[in-house]
This record gives C-alpha cells, sequence and structure tokens, in this order.
C-alpha cells in the first residue's frame, strides 16, 4: 500500500459520464409518470386580471392545470428563501414581477400534451410599468412588494468595518481613486437544467422527490418546512448532477408545483425546465454596483478602502446566503492586502427581474469583491504610475502576519502572497514581457498584461457564525468497512461534476491503507447519506473532507483495538505506520487493515462490538482561505476590438492536494467560466423589463475554440486548521479569473488613456473605447 | 421545446415531394438539413403544417463539375462542399465559407440549398451566392426555373421559391483562370449569428487588374446584400489600397443592419467595411498577382 493522497488518480466516475451511462434526472422514468409544463408571463410587471383554463384542460391527456390561486387555496402559494429575509411566490397570484415569471402550471400524460396546453392557457394581465433599474427602484416611485409591510423597495441595509475611521482615512490620504465597478448580472448555465421528479405514494403516505439538488438534506428540510409533511415521509434522491454552479441550491417554482400535483393526483409527476426557463426564471449571480474607493501614500502604501454597492436581488431576495450574511462573504474585500482602515455596505434593492443573486461558483459574493479590489489596485496602480505587480507587493499580508485579522471581520489562515505571485511572474516571463509591450507600443500595437493577486473566503462555515434555515453549517461522513477490506463512504455533500467519488475514496485510502478503488462513495440520498449542508461555496472538502478524514481516523482507532486482538499485544504497542499496524519495535510483526476489517467480522476482540464503521459531523473552527496569482496576456485588433488572449497563466494555491488532476480540472473549467464572464457573459434586460438573453445564441457559452489555452501551476501553504491542511479549489479559478482579463484589456489601453469598462468586455465596447478615445 | 403538431411526410423520390408540396401548398416545409427549420419549430416560431422531409431522396446529394458550372444539390451537406475536392481547388470563396458555417456537428447536417430556401439575413450562403453568381434550380409539377441568387433571395426568410416548388440544385459558374475569393466574418463565438460578413470573388486579368468582382455582405441588412457599386469601382483596375479603402466605404454605405445583442448600427456597419477590406486583400494577396500600383 502507498500514498493516494497527492496522486492524480483517473476519476472513478468518469466512464459513466464518458459513455453515457450516468443517471441524470431526465434518465428517470417512473410507470404511469405524469408531465408539468408551466406558464410563464410575458410582462415583467402586471397584474393578474383573470386565468380561463378550459381550453387547456380540454386538450387530450391533460389532467390538471394549477394557478397561484389554487396555491392560495391550499396555503401553499410562497416558499421560503434560504437566508430567511423574504419568501417567493411559487406561482404568481394578483401580480407578476418579471418577465417569464411562472403564472400556472399543466400536467397530461405527455411532455408535447403539457406544452401544447400550456400554450393555451389564457392569462389576462393589466401591464404596469416595470422598474428595472436599481438606481430607480431605490427612489420607491413605484412599490413594487405590495404583500410586504414595509413600503419600500429596499431590502436591506448591511455594512462592516468602521466608517468614520475608514472616511477620514480617506481624506488624508494624499492619492485617492474612485470607479464605479460593476459585476453585471449573469448566469450559472449548468449545462443540465434544473428539474424534479416528485412522486407521492398515497399507500404509505412517504413522497419521494428527485431532484437536481446540491444540497439534497437541507432540501429535504425545506420540503418539509413548505408542505408539513414530516421529514421522515420525505425522501430526496439527487441523481448524477450535470453541473450545478450556485444554481441548483435554491428552491424553485416547478419542484413545488411537480409536488403538489403528484400529492394531489397520487401519480409521479415530471418537471425539466428548458434552458431558456433555467435562464430567465432560476438563480442569477452577481448584478452588484460597487463605489470602490482606495487611499494610498504616494510611494504606494494603502491607507483605506471603501466599498459602496448597490445589490439589483430582483423581485425576491431569494439569494442562498447563511442567515447572519445577507450580502454573503464580501468582507473578503481587503483582498490580499493591509488595510489600515476600510469599511464596507451594501444596499439590496426588488427590481422586475427574476430572483436569485445565488453564488456563482463562488462563496457568496467574494467573485464581486476580488473583481473590485483587484480591478482598483490596477486603476491606483496606474494612478500612481507603479507597476501593478509592485503595488501588490508593497501591501500584501506577510507571512509572519498570519493568522491574519482583517479590519473587515475575517481571520485569514495562512498565505505566501509573494512567493506565489513571484512564482507567477517568472513562469510567465513578466519582464520580457514588459519589454515587448514597450517596444508593441511604439508601434501602435495594443497589448496588455492584467494581473489578478485574489484571495478568497471558501468553506462555510463555523456553526458559531453560519448557518441556512437555522441549520449549523457542517458537514459529515459515514465510513463503512466490509469484511473483505472494501467499504462505502457515505457524504452529506452532493457533487456535480467535482469528482467526490474519487477525492473522497482517495481521502478514506489514505487514512486507512485500503485501495480507493474498493471504496465506493455514494452522496446524495437522504435516506443513506448522513445529513450534510451540500456541495457549493468550495465547502465540500474544507467541511466534508475533514469529515471524512475524521472519520476514517475513528475508524482507524476501533480497527487498532483489533489490530492489537491480532498481534496479541497491549494497544499501547501498535503503531499505525507506513499504512499498517505494527507492533513497536518488532519489524515485520504487522497486520494490514484489510486483516482488521475481515477480523472485525470474524474474529474481533473479545471487549469490542463486531463490526467497522464510523460518523463524523464536522463542525469546521474557521473558514479557509485560498489564493493565487493569474496573469493574462492579451492583443486587440484596433479595427474590430477582438481580445485575444495570447496566454493565461494560473497560478493556485488551495493547501494540501488531494488529487491534482482534479485541481487542474476543475482550475480549466473555472477559468473557461471566468473567461465567458468576462468576455462573453450577461443577462440584460432592456428599459421594458424584456429580458435578452433567453437561450444559447444569446447567452454565450465558450467552446473550446474561443476559450484560451489554459497554463496552470501551484503553490502549496497548508490550512493550519483543516486536518488535510485541504483549502478548496473549484471557486477560486473563477473568482480570481475575470479582473486578470480585464486588468490586461485596460493594460492594453492605457496609453489610450482608457481607465475602465464594465465586463462584458464585448468587441463593440472594446472597439468604441478605442475609437472614443483616437477620434 | 416541443414543436407545435404536424404531419410528417417521407419523400423518397423528388416526383413524391414535389406531389406532396403539390398537395399541402403554402402548409408545407420541406426539411433538408434541418439546422434552422427544427429549432425554429422547437420555439414554435415556425409551425409549418406538414414537413416534407427530402432526406431520403439520396440522389439529391450530389456535388459535381459538369459544363461550366459546379452542382451542388439539395440535400449535399456543408460539410460535404467543406471536403470537396473540386471546391478546395477551384472555388475558394466556398471552400473559405464552408469551414466558417455554425460548427462542425451543424454543417454535418445543414445544406446549402437549405441554407439559401431559409434565407435568413445573418446566413453565410447566401453571402457567397451572391458574390459568387450563383443560380438556383428551382422545380414545381409545372416544371423547373434557373434563378439567379440575386432574384431568388427576396427579403429576410422570403425567397423567389413558390408554394408548390422547391429548389433541387445549386450551380456556381465556374471560375475563370486567375479567380481567387475569400471569406470573413465576426461572430462572438462559433456557431454564432454572424456580427458581419463579407465574401469576395475576384477574377483578374494577366495584368493584375480586376476583370470580374463578386462583393456581397451578410448579418447587415434584411438580406445579404451585393456592394454592386463597389464591384463596377474594381473591374478594370488594379486593385490598390486607396481603390480597397473607397470599395469599404461603398459597403458601409450598403449595408443597413439593425442593433441587436451582437452591436449598434454604427459597429455592425464598420465591421461590414472591415470585413471586405480584409476579403479583398485576401483575394489580392493570394492572386500572387501584382499589377503596376498594386500595393501588396
Amino acid at each position: 500500500m502507498t500514498a493516494t493522497l497527492g496522486v492524480p488518480m483517473k476519476r472513478k466516475e468518469d466512464p459513466r459520464f464518458i459513455r453515457g451511462k450516468g443517471r441524470y434526472l431526465d434518465d428517470i422514468v417512473l410507470p404511469n409518470m405524469l408531465y408539468l409544463a408551466l406558464v410563464h408571463s410575458p410582462y415583467p410587471h402586471a397584474r393578474i386580471k383573470s386565468i380561463d383554463k378550459s381550453a387547456a384542460l380540454a386538450v387530450t391527456g391533460v389532467k390538471a392545470v394549477i394557478t397561484g390561486e389554487d396555491l392560495n387555496a391550499a396555503k401553499l402559494e410562497w416558499l421560503p428563501t434560504f437566508h430567511g429575509f423574504d419568501k417567493q411566490m411559487v406561482l404568481a397570484f394578483g401580480k407578476v414581477l418579471y418577465q417569464y415569471q411562472e403564472v400556472a402550471g399543466v400536467i397530461a400524460e405527455t411532455r408535447e400534451a403539457a406544452a401544447d396546453a400550456a400554450e393555451l392557457v389564457e392569462v389576462e394581465y393589466e401591464p404596469l410599468d416595470p422598474v428595472v433599474d436599481p438606481f430607480e427602484s431605490m427612489k420607491d416611485a413605484v412599490i413594487l412588494r405590495d404583500d410586504r409591510e414595509e413600503k419600500t423597495n429596499h431590502i436591506y441595509h448591511w455594512e462592516v468595518g468602521k466608517r468614520d475611521e475608514t472616511d477620514a482615512a480617506l481624506a488624508a490620504s494624499p492619492v485617492r481613486i474612485k470607479e464605479r465597478i460593476v459585476a453585471p448580472r449573469c448566469h450559472p448555465a449548468p449545462l443540465e437544467p434544473c428539474g424534479a421528479i416528485a412522486d407521492m405514494n398515497t399507500a404509505t403516505g412517504r413522497l419521494t422527490v428527485y431532484l437536481t439538488s446540491q444540497a439534497p438534506h437541507v432540501h429535504r428540510t425545506a420540503f418539509s418546512l413548505v408542505t408539513g409533511i414530516p421529514e421522515d415521509k420525505i425522501h430526496i434522491i439527487s441523481p448524477d448532477v450535470g453541473g450545478g454552479f450556485g444554481n441548483k441550491v435554491p428552491v424553485y417554482p416547478g419542484y413545488v408545483v411537480a409536488t403538489v400535483a403528484s400529492v394531489i393526483l397520487g401519480i409521479p409527476v415530471k418537471w425539466v425546465e428548458s434552458r431558456t426557463e433555467n435562464l430567465t426564471t432560476t438563480g442569477f449571480a452577481r448584478d452588484y454596483h460597487m463605489d470602490v474607493e482606495l487611499g494610498a501614500t504616494t510611494d504606494g502604501k494603502l491607507t483605506a478602502l471603501k466599498v459602496s454597492t448597490v445589490a439589483d436581488h430582483g423581485a425576491f431576495d431569494a439569494a442562498a446566503d447563511p442567515r447572519k450574511y445577507p450580502a454573503g462573504m464580501f468582507g473578503i474585500v481587503t483582498g490580499s492586502y493591509v488595510f489600515p482602515a476600510a469599511f464596507a455596505q451594501v444596499d439590496a434593492y426588488f427590481t422586475n427581474k427574476p430572483p436569485g443573486g445565488i453564488a456563482y461558483r463562488c462563496s457568496f459574493r467574494v467573485t464581486e469583491a476580488a473583481y473590485a479590489i483587484e480591478r482598483a489596485m490596477d486603476i491606483l496602480a496606474s494612478e500612481l504610475k507603479m507597476d501593478p505587480v509592485e503595488l501588490r507587493s508593497l501591501n500584501f499580508i506577510k507571512n509572519e502576519q498570519f493568522p491574519f485579522a482583517t479590519p473587515l471581520g475575517f481571520v485569514y489562515d495562512s498565505g505566501d502572497y509573494e512567493t506565489t505571485m513571484r512564482k507567477a511572474l517568472s513562469l510567465i516571463g513578466y519582464d520580457d514581457l514588459r519589454k515587448e509591450q514597450a517596444e508593441k507600443r511604439q508601434r501602435g500595437d495594443l497589448m496588455g498584461i492584467g494581473v489578478s493577486t485574489f484571495t478568497e473566503v471558501v468553506g462555510a462555515g463555523p456553526g458559531k457564525h453560519f448557518d441556512i434555515l437555522g441549520i449549523k453549517m457542517f458537514d459529515s461522513a459515514e465510513i463503512r468497512i466490509h469484511p473483505t477490506g472494501a467499504g462505502i463512504v457515505r457524504a452529506g455533500t452532493r457533487h456535480q461534476g467535482q469528482g467526490h467519488e474519487t477525492t473522497w475514496a482517495q481521502i478514506v485510502g489514505e487514512e486507512l491503507g485500503l485501495d480507493p478503488q474498493d471504496l465506493l462513495v455514494e452522496e446524495g440520498d437522504t435516506d443513506t447519506a448522513p445529513y450534510g449542508l451540500g456541495t457549493y461555496a468550495s465547502r465540500s472538502t474544507p467541511v466534508a473532507g475533514a469529515a471524512l478524514a475524521l472519520a476514517a481516523r475513528r475508524v482507524r482507532e476501533k480497527a487498532r483495538k483489533i489490530a492489537a486482538h491480532l498481534l496479541e499485544a497491549s494497544e499501547d504497542d501498535v503503531e499505525w505506520k507506513d499504512y499498517k499496524f505494527s507492533l513497536k519495535g518488532v519489524p515485520g510483526k504487522a497486520v494490514t487493515m484489510k486483516e482488521v476489517a475481515f477480523a472485525a467480522y470474524t474474529n474481533p476482540a473479545p471487549d469490542s462490538e463486531p463490526g467497522l464503521e464510523a460518523t463524523y459531523y464536522y463542525d469546521p473552527p474557521n473558514m479557509t482561505f485560498p489564493f493565487g496569482t493569474y496573469v493574462a496576456v492579451v492583443d486587440i485588433d484596433r479595427e474590430t476590438g477582438a481580445v485575444d488572449v495570447r496566454r493565461f497563466l494560473a497560478v493556485d494555491d488551495c493547501g494540501t492536494i488531494i488529487n491534482p488532476m482534479i485541481v487542474e480540472g476543475q482550475v480549466h473549467g473555472g477559468l473557461t467560466e471566468g473567461y465567458a464572464i468576462a468576455f462573453m457573459q450577461e443577462i440584460k434586460y432592456d428599459e421594458a423589463g424584456n429580458n435578452l438573453n433567453t437561450n444559447f445564441t444569446e447567452y454565450l457559452v465558450p467552446t473550446a475554440l474561443e476559450s484560451p489555452s489554459w497554463e496552470t501551476a501551484r503553490t502549496v501553504t497548508p490550512s493550519p486548521h483543516h486536518p488535510l491542511g485541504a483549502k478548496g479549489v473549484g471557486e477560486s479559478p473563477n473568482v480570481g479569473s475575470p479582473q486578470a482579463f480585464v486588468n490586461a484589456v485596460m493594460d492594453a489601453l492605457s496609453p489610450l488613456g482608457v481607465r475602465h469598462i464594465d465586463m462584458p468586455l464585448t468587441r463593440e465596447k472594446v472597439w468604441q473605447a478605442i475609437r472614443g478615445a483616437t477620434a | 421545446m416541443f414543436p407545435a403538431q404536424f404531419t410528417y411526410e417521407r419523400a423518397r423520390s423528388e416526383d413524391e415531394a414535389l406531389a406532396a408540396l403539390a398537395k399541402y401548398g403554402s402548409d408545407a416545409r420541406i426539411l433538408a438539413g434541418g439546422q434552422s427549420l427544427i429549432p425554429a419549430m422547437r420555439y414554435r416560431l415556425a409551425r409549418p403544417g406538414v414537413l416534407i422531409d427530402i432526406n431520403p431522396i439520396t440522389a439529391f446529394e450530389y456535388i459535381e463539375e459538369r459544363d461550366g458550372y459546379l452542382s451542388v444539390g439539395a440535400t449535399a451537406r456543408d460539410y460535404a462542399i467543406e471536403m470537396s475536392s473540386p471546391i478546395r481547388s477551384r472555388y475558394q470563396l466556398l471552400a473559405a465559407t464552408s469551414k466558417v458555417i455554425a460548427d462542425p456537428v451543424v454543417r454535418q447536417t445543414g445544406t446549402l440549398a437549405g441554407s439559401l430556401c431559409h434565407n435568413d439575413p445573418a446566413g453565410d450562403w447566401p453571402v457567397a451566392a451572391l458574390a459568387a453568381r450563383a443560380q438556383i434550380v428551382v422545380r414545381g409539377v409545372r416544371g423547373t426555373r434557373l434563378v439567379s441568387a440575386d432574384d431568388f433571395l427576396v427579403d429576410s426568410f422570403t425567397t423567389a421559391v413558390g408554394d408548390d416548388e422547391m429548389a433541387v440544385e445549386v450551380r456556381f459558374p465556374k471560375p475563370p483562370p486567375l479567380t481567387y475569393g475569400a471569406y470573413h466574418k465576426i461572430e462572438r463565438k462559433v456557431g454564432d449569428f454572424a456580427t458581419a460578413c463579407a465574401g469576395v470573388q475576384l477574377t483578374f486579368d494577366t495584368g493584375g487588374r480586376v476583370a470580374a468582382a463578386g462583393i456581397a455582405i451578410g448579418a447587415v441588412g434584411a438580406k445579404a446584400l451585393r456592394v454592386a457599386d463597389g464591384e463596377m469601382m474594381m473591374t478594370g483596375y488594379v486593385p490598390t489600397e486607396e481603390l480597397i479603402g473607397e470599395v469599404v466605404e461603398v459597403a458601409k454605405r450598403v449595408a443597413d443592419p439593425v442593433a441587436d445583442n451582437r452591436g449598434s448600427v454604427q459597429y455592425k456597419r464598420e465591421m461590414a467595411g472591415v470585413l471586405v477590406g480584409r476579403a479583398l486583400r485576401d483575394a489580392c494577396r493570394l492572386s500572387g498577382l501584382k499589377g503596376e500600383g498594386a500595393s501588396w
């Protein structure tokens, strides 16, 4: 037996994914299953005057048509949002509040009949003036939510840090910059859209729901709270999930309507949304309008940071943040730098847009924060006429300052920012690139180099601060070793392609000296897996990964007793060494975990119970703080505004690495998303509140052809409080990369006097900036 | 994403297809590659009552050179055009166009004739058909017509094909010696509709003068547009940077785009000009001819 931790083992789950043998939600077909199609509002803001179901009900095969009024009668018209500040309509009643809002559900024997009948549900609307812009919304000229007691569109004010001290420090700073930096509304757009199959067994009273869920246990609790069905009578199964990125954390109206329909009809009901439904109704991301101010001395030492944000949350506040963190982990906005004074505030508003504000491959608003600080650092460098790399270096938190308490309330666990940055600069050949750039600028060529030295916060989270629906954000593991030394490993997380089936087996294999190939990993079934908070916010390895290691160590402690029995020695004389139990001082006298496992069932120690299994619920003592340095090199076509990303290097430090190949895969995927966000992706609305990006023709997902060739490297600075030293990596590339791209483009355009352009950096925006500057 | 109900007719021969057209008339649509029609039906933007599937008609799959022209049958796939050796060796504009249509998966199924019949304002083949001066063989139970691309491409999603007719073949005149072509487009990602596109085909005389010019632009109007004044300006002259600059200005005047997610009116118009310029320079470079006054 050799080490399994740190080995680039091929993913155990891939053969079934690659060969079409996965079992996704839409692969599941139950006997007599019916299909749900939803009717959506064409208006962003309108009063519903009447709904006529008769034509829809007349379509052959249609079993029922459900409206908001019907749900109202059953007191199921609202569903809670996860952090508990607001509620969300299941089906609109009274008013619709965004275009494509769910207005009615049609249940039929075939998908085609459901779709035909959905067209025939006649809804009479009285259109109202929409409020599309959060800066209009804040004027409260039109109150969107007449169901709320508070007659205002303002949802919450959140702040952290010291306002007065920061204002004073800024006023006293010899150099100041201020910029409005927008992280535009985008969408995670997982390739598999959301869906549910609800199956109410009227004989047992038990409801089984197959769900595209990143958090099946929390969803079971939420289903119980919404429907009043006892939690033991709800079984949630999250089958193979084709990407989530935060989009499959919330509960959506389609889930509830399918469930209500199955409960009423006693027949399974399937709902699978279309791409358009996914993009127009489910959890969006970002939509943060950030006024960022930095103060510094003339030689570049940072003095203060102030960020004031206007957040557009859409029609309901359905951001899936932990309860005490309405603006998520936005306090990470001080980034990798020492700030004597800092203050951040967020004000959120309702608009006539779909709800969401979910964490798109980031730990609750971390991407927005990282983007703001890393863009602002470049703007300050430009103001100071300093190299952006030297400005960063001058202000980095130094190694000896860890654990480092930031002015905005986090205690960073570990870091070595300078080493990581220097490694990146050396690998990319930074000095040579700057020389090449200087030569090209002489010729009028637009070449840019952009750097991002980000720090993120992941692994939510310590129970004393973090909860969802009141449930602490721990996670869990259960390990059961069979007589032959194979075993089953279960966790409260639910992967959506991240590779848990391999990573978890490697962790347990390492701790127990067992072959990961013989450790089956199972997640997503609430009847079998231990309760956990799920997979999002890069929390799986920091939280469940720790639970797995500690559960394995519990197994090992029991195994030690059995080993002592087998070695006919006292437990104190048995040591775990080289993946075996050995008798201290007696070379060659040892038993393997396989032998111990067999004995656990055939020859247990006289004073111990048979079997070999353990459970661990892990409440993390702190968050983890992965970091990295990303460098982008771009060339811009002056005539068309096209940006060619010539090179992109990501040097990540996510602490101890369990499987380097999986880490690299995660980084490649996240960088491709970051590239899309920087250059292509935005959910835009026109003034009338119409969504302009309702399918993949208009909301662009890059292919291999558009994506730059990614270069990756690593440094390893373990987390001091995680049992393995691991920090989590899934989100780093999405959190860290957009600003590297944008900084590179702005660097290229800087000779023209261009200071900032908001994402996405479309060809036309870049072209207009060039044209504006050269006109 | 389910189409409205429709009747499906499988045509096993040209006669069967024409008979079905005569029977159903305007309620029917021909299904060739289906790469535009089927998505439109799934969005319920198109609701034909009848689909007449001509894919079983293998006799329509040909690409062959005949007397003086290249014939492309109604179900010849874009991929086959891309791979065709006569096209690769002698029809540079068509070869360049075939490589940038949508993505490889779409090209496996999509057809040239179908693209012309669909006549999407952002389609690639209509632009190439204008610049290469294609003719389309249109047939119905009442007979056969030969229609020029200019007459065939009537308006957005509208062609000269009658309700009881179908396009059975597209013909491209065989390029004379010293003919060179190029196709350029701007798209936000592979498979996107063009933001703007331009196709050119230039025939030179031995002195490096342009003997015949075909210049067309797409995605910048209700349909693909011929830059006729530009063609005239070039004919008889050695192309210089100055002359190309003038043709670019003409192309920008011809362009009449609408704003959408791909760009503003101003941007698309400018890009139509940029792409015409790039395609013309490509064709000139490919010719290797440097007549007196040529600037490459």
